[in-house]
């Protein structure tokens, strides 16, 4: 097991937990948002092949109403 | 008449640019951007509600991005590192897309740009390769700061975020104005449809807008009247005004031919 911080909650998860495995897992797969890994962006075509490492910290973000 | 706004090589027909934040809903949202005519919306970036709602409508559904030109900004930001990491997640989220809007606050109680971490951030961003619109003080000086970092339209406030309070210094806007070489927006402070047409009679390239639209007590109508307000100060500018004269002594009917002469 490893430990996440998705969006500032900490949360255990699988090893070998991938991007696209915590997305799908949340019914985000396929929606339009954005990830961050520890202040990098993890582009969209490789959410598959980014598995996920203890102590990472995830930023998931959607457009919402602002000015 | 070909008055079209170009920011970075892009024209547009419509010089309102809107908000999406503080509507009723998404469809009073659509609803007030259709009779805006607007073409460039702003939204904003936030977290996911991880766990919750993952059905609830996304607003790119609403406003998608094929139709309108989206804008992301970095509302809520208070430092440059954060509003670079923002851009750089919205940018991945509308695939690549580099047109921004920047904004970098100092103070949450007047939303006052912080200017020293704005234009920190907006060369990090030029240098990323982004088309940085950059909310501002209306102070000319670090207007054209902005300009020369590379931004790719300036857009001081014409007063404070969401407070309606109108044009307060059109003699600042105005010298930002005469020294820009890149389009300058007001950005702020709107509050009805003859604020927007002053700010276009000063010559503003166009005027970016939310809390005006969306809480009127009817939005969608108030969308309609910044639409029309923002086009008449448009013409008013560039049919130039007639002088002010205190008194005239000039009637516009022929002083000449009066019965009984």
């Amino acid at each position: 097991m490893i430990q996440l911080f998705v969006n500032g909650q900490a949360e255990t998860v699988d090893d070998g937990l991938t991007v696209s495995d915590l997305l799908s897992r949340r019914g985000l797969a396929g929606k339009r948002l954005a990830v961050e890994r520890n202040g990098e962006i993890v582009p969209r075509g490789r959410h598959a092949e980014t598995a996920l490492a203890d102590g990472d910290r995830l930023e998931i973000v959607v457009a919402v109403g602002g000015g | 008449m070909n008055d079209a706004l170009v920011i970075a090589g892009q024209s547009y027909g419509s010089r309102l640019l809107v908000g999406t934040g503080k509507y009723r809903d998404f469809a009073e949202t659509r609803a007030a951007i259709d009779a805006s005519g607007a073409e460039i919306v702003t939204v904003a970036i936030r977290r996911t509600n991880i766990g919750q709602n993952p059905d609830e409508p996304n607003l790119l559904d609403v406003l998608p991005p094929e139709r309108f030109t989206i804008l992301p900004n970095t509302a809520g930001c208070y430092t440059a590192e954060d509003a670079v990491r923002t851009l750089c997640l919205a940018r991945e989220l509308l695939d690549g897309h580099a047109l921004v809007k920047l904004e970098v606050l100092g103070d949450p109680r007047t939303l006052f740009p912080n200017m020293p971490e704005t234009l920190k951030a907006a060369e990090t961003l030029v240098r990323d390769g982004f088309d940085v619109m950059v909310y501002c003080s209306d102070d000319p000086i670090q207007a054209k700061m902005l300009e020369e970092i590379g931004c790719v339209a300036v857009m001081p406030l014409a007063s404070l975020i969401g407070s309606g309070m109108g044009i307060l210094n059109p003699w600042n806007l105005r010298l930002i104005i005469d020294a820009a070489k890149v389009p300058v927006l007001v950005d702020a402070g709107v509050g009805t449809a003859s604020d927007a047409a002053i700010a276009m009679e000063l010559g503003c390239d166009g005027v970016l807008m939310n809390t005006a639209i969306a809480q009127a007590r009817q939005p969608v109508l108030m969308a309609q009247a910044m639409r029309k307000a923002v086009e008449a100060g448009r013409e008013a500018y560039l049919a130039g005004r007639m002088p002010r004269k205190l008194y005239s002594a000039d009637p516009s009917s022929p002083t000449g031919g009066l019965i009984g002469s």
